[in-house]
C-alpha cells in the first residue's frame, strides 16, 4: 500500500470512529442507543482489543500463555492511577478538566501510554521464562504470574484494594474504545506479514528448527510478550475508566484469562478475523443468555460451560480455523492470508479435506498441500 | 520455638490436604497429558457427597469412625463415577484433537461443575456435620487436633497405595505403558480406553478423600471450594515434577508449609500468591519440577 492510501484510509478511520462516537455518545437527531447495549457494545470493541492480542503470543508464535488478564490489570491500574492522582494537573496545563473534551482525550493519551509501558515492562518479565519453559509449563507459570498480579493489588490501599479503584473517572468513549480494537488490528496484522511474523511462525513451527536456522527466538518471545501485554494493557486502561465500572481485583482473575483463551480458541487460534469474531461472540453470548438465568437463575454460566464443551468436540479448531476474512476470502474462500511456514499437527488434522493448494504461496510456505 | 512446631505441623496438615488432591492431578496428566482443570471441582463434589452421605447417617450426633469410613467410601464411589462420566462424554471425544482442545474442554467441564453445583446445592456455604470428635493433643508445646493426624496419615497411606497400585499391579503397569506411549500401548494389546477411564476413576476417588478430610478439618464446604484449591493443588504436582507420585507429595507440603509460614508473618495477606512465586522460582531453576526427569529434546 502507497503511503498515500495509507494516509487516507487512516483518515477515514479516525473521521468514521468520531462520527460514530458522535452517534453513540451524544446520539443523532431523536435517535439514541440503548445504555445497556452502548455497554455491551464498549465491552465487545475492549474483548476485541484483548483477543488479537493474546492471539500473538498464542496463536502467532504458539507459546501458550493464560495470563492476560494479569497484563490487562497492570496497565488498567496504572493508566487509571494516572488519571484518577495525575489527570486533574494534566488537564490543567491545557487549561481544561479532565471531564471536557479536550482534557479528557490528552489525558487519556497518556494514561493509556503510561499503562501500556507498564503491562509492556510486565510482558517482558513474564516473557523471560517462556525462555526455558514451554506448553503447560508456560501456561502455569503465566496463570501464576496474573495472580500474584491480583494479589499484589489487593494489598495496595492507593488503587482500592480488595473493593476495587472506585475512584476511577470515566473518560472512556466509544472513540477510544474502538480506535484502540482498529489499531491493534492493524499491528498484529502487520506483524502477522511482517518478517517478525513469519519468525513467529516458525517458532511455533518448531522452535530448535528455528533456532537452527538463526532465528533469535529469544529476542521475538520476548518481544511478543511485551508488544501483546502493552496492548492488553490498554485495553485494561480503557475498561477501568468506562463508565460506572471499576476495577477490582475480582474481575481480574484468571477466569478472566481464561475467558479471553476462549474467545481466541472459538474465532480459530493464530486468526485475527477469528480472535475478533471469538470476542464478539463471546460478550454478546453470556449477555444473551440472561434470558434463561431469570427463568432458572444460575443456569446461565451452566449453558455457557456445556456450550464450550461441545465447540471443542464438534469444532476445535474454532469458528474460522487459521483463515482469514478478507476480500481474497470471499473470492477464494479457502485460502490462508498468514502464511505459515510448519504445520501444527492439529492444524494438519483440521484443514486436510477440500483445501485447494495455494498458487501463490512459494513452497514450504503454505501449511497442508 | 513452640511457635515454629505448631506452623510446621499446621503446615503439614494443609500440605497434605494439597497432595492428596495433587495425586490425582498427577496421574492424570502423568498417563494422558491433560490437565485435568475439573479435578478441584471433582473434590468439591466429593466434599457434597460426604455432607450429604453423612447428613443422612445422622454423624453429626452420632460421630463414629465406622460412620466416617462409610462417608469416605460413598463419596469415592460418586466421584469415581463422576469422573469416568468426564471422561467418557467430555475428555474421550477431544482426545485427538489439540491440546488446547482439551485444556478448554477441562475448563468447561470445570465451571460446568462449579456453576452446576451453585444451581444444585445453591451458592452459600454449608456446615459439614461432625464425624469424630475433635480432640487436641500437646506435643513438645505445640497444638495438635486429631483430624489434622489423619489427614496426614490418610495423605501417607494413599500415596504408598497408589505408588503400589502403579508400579506393582497389572492396571499400573498398563498406565505406565499408556503414559509411555499411548499408540505402541495399544498395539501391545492394551486397552487403553479403560487404562484412561480407571486413571480418572481412581484420581477422583483421590480427590473425593482429599474433600472429606478437608470438610473434617475446616467444616465449611461450598461449590466454589474446588476453585483455589484445585489450582494450588495442580501448582503443587508440578512443582514436585508432575506425573511423579512422591513428587506430588513434597510439592503439595512444600506448598503448605510455605503457605501457613506466610500467613504466620506480617504478609498474610500475600498468602495466595506464594504458592505461585514458588512454582515460577522452582520451575526457572528446574524446569521439570523438583523430582521431574528433564526430557531432552530431539533435534
Amino acid at each position: 500500500m502507497s503511503l498515500l492510501r495509507k494516509l487516507t484510509l487512516g483518515a477515514v478511520t479516525i473521521a468514521a470512529l468520531i462520527a460514530l462516537n458522535q452517534l453513540f455518545e451524544h446520539g443523532a437527531g431523536d435517535f439514541r442507543i440503548n445504555p445497556y447495549y452502548a455497554r455491551i457494545l464498549s465491552l465487545i470493541g475492549i474483548n476485541i482489543t484483548l483477543a488479537v492480542s493474546l492471539n500473538l503470543i498464542n496463536g502467532l508464535a504458539g507459546q501458550f500463555s493464560i495470563g492476560h488478564a494479569g497484563f490487562m490489570a497492570v496497565g488498567g491500574y496504572t493508566a487509571t492511577y494516572v488519571t484518577v492522582y495525575h489527570g486533574a494537573p494534566i488537564a490543567g496545563l491545557l487549561g481544561s478538566r479532565v471531564v471536557d473534551p479536550i482534557g479528557g482525550s490528552v489525558v487519556m493519551l497518556i494514561s493509556l501510554s503510561v499503562g501500556a509501558i507498564a503491562a509492556a515492562l510486565a510482558g517482558f518479565g513474564v516473557g523471560i521464562p517462556s525462555l526455558r519453559l514451554k506448553g503447560d509449563y508456560l501456561a502455569i507459570v503465566t496463570l501464576g504470574f496474573g495472580e500474584i498480579i491480583r494479589v499484589i493489588i489487593l494489598n495496595v490501599p492507593a488503587v482500592g484494594g480488595a473493593t476495587g479503584f472506585t475512584d476511577a473517572i470515566p473518560i472512556t468513549n466509544f472513540f477510544w474504545i474502538f480506535g484502540v480494537a482498529v489499531l491493534t488490528v492493524v499491528i498484529v496484522v502487520n506483524i502477522a506479514g511482517s518478517s517478525f511474523g513469519r519468525a513467529l511462525s516458525t517458532i511455533r513451527g518448531d522452535e530448535i528448527a528455528a533456532e537452527a536456522m538463526g532465528i533469535s527466538t529469544t529476542r521475538y518471545k520476548v518481544l511478543a510478550f511485551a508488544i501483546s501485554a502493552a496492548l492488553a494493557g490498554v485495553a485494561g486502561g480503557l475498561s477501568g475508566q468506562l463508565f460506572a465500572n471499576p476495577l477490582n481485583p475480582q474481575n481480574l482473575n484468571f477466569v478472566r484469562s481464561i475467558e479471553i483463551v476462549v474467545m481466541i480458541v472459538l474465532g480459530g487460534v493464530g486468526s485475527t478475523s477469528g480472535a475478533v469474531l471469538g470476542a464478539t461472540l463471546l460478550t454478546i453470548l453470556p449477555e444473551a443468555l440472561r434470558g434463561v438465568d431469570q427463568q432458572f437463575p444460575g443456569l446461565r454460566m451452566v449453558v455457557y460451560a456445556l456450550l464450550l464443551i461441545l465447540l471443542m468436540i464438534f469444532r476445535p479448531q474454532g469458528i474460522m480455523g487459521r483463515r482469514e476474512f478478507g476480500w481474497s476470502w470471499i473470492q477464494r474462500p479457502t485460502r490462508t492470508r498468514i502464511p505459515t511456514v510448519l504445520s501444527d499437527v492439529s492444524d494438519h488434522r483440521s484443514h486436510t479435506g477440500n483445501r485447494p493448494v495455494d498458487r501463490r504461496s512459494t513452497l514450504g510456505e503454505s501449511d497442508n498441500q | 520455638m513452640d511457635t515454629v512446631l505448631q506452623q510446621v505441623i499446621n503446615g503439614l496438615s494443609l500440605g497434605a490436604i494439597y497432595a492428596l488432591i495433587a495425586l490425582g492431578y498427577t496421574m492424570v496428566y502423568g498417563v494422558l497429558r491433560l490437565i485435568n482443570f475439573a479435578h478441584g471441582d471433582v473434590y468439591m463434589l466429593g466434599a457434597f457427597a460426604g455432607y450429604f452421605l453423612a447428613t443422612a447417617l445422622d454423624l453429626d450426633r452420632h460421630p463414629s469412625v465406622l460412620g466416617t469410613i462409610v462417608v469416605t467410601m460413598g463419596a469415592m464411589a460418586v466421584c469415581a463415577g463422576v469422573g469416568i462420566v468426564i471422561e467418557r462424554f467430555a475428555y474421550r471425544p477431544v482426545r485427538h484433537h489439540s491440546r488446547l482442545a482439551s485444556l478448554i474442554t477441562a475448563i468447561g467441564v470445570s465451571l460446568l461443575l462449579e456453576y452446576g453445583g451453585q444451581v444444585v446445592f445453591g451458592a452459600s456455604p454449608r456446615f459439614f456435620p461432625q464425624m469424630i470428635r475433635s480432640e487436641t493433643y500437646t506435643i513438645a508445646g505445640a497444638q495438635v487436633t486429631n483430624q489434622s493426624l489423619l489427614v496426614i496419615a490418610v495423605a501417607v497411606v494413599v500415596m504408598f497405595g497408589l505408588e503400589f497400585v502403579v508400579h506393582r499391579t497389572r492396571i499400573g503397569k498398563a498406565m505406565r505403558a499408556t503414559s509411555y506411549n499411548l499408540n505402541v500401548a495399544k498395539l501391545m494389546g492394551i486397552n487403553t480406553d479403560r487404562v484412561i477411564a480407571f486413571t480418572f476413576a481412581l484420581g477422583s476417588a483421590l480427590a473425593a478423600v482429599g474433600g472429606v478430610m478437608v470438610a473434617l478439618a475446616i467444616p465449611r464446604i461450598d461449590p466454589l471450594m474446588g476453585l483455589m484449591t484445585g489450582l494450588k493443588a495442580f501448582v503443587a504436582a508440578v512443582l514436585g515434577g508432575i506425573g511423579n507420585i512422591p513428587g506430588a507429595m513434597i510439592g503439595g507440603m512444600l506448598i503448605g508449609l510455605m503457605e501457613t509460614g506466610i500467613s504466620a508473618t506480617a504478609y498474610s495477606t500475600y498468602r495466595d500468591a506464594v504458592a505461585f512465586a514458588v512454582l515460577i522460582v522452582i520451575l526457572l531453576v528446574r524446569p521439570s519440577g523438583i523430582l521431574g526427569t528433564p526430557v531432552t529434546e530431539k533435534v
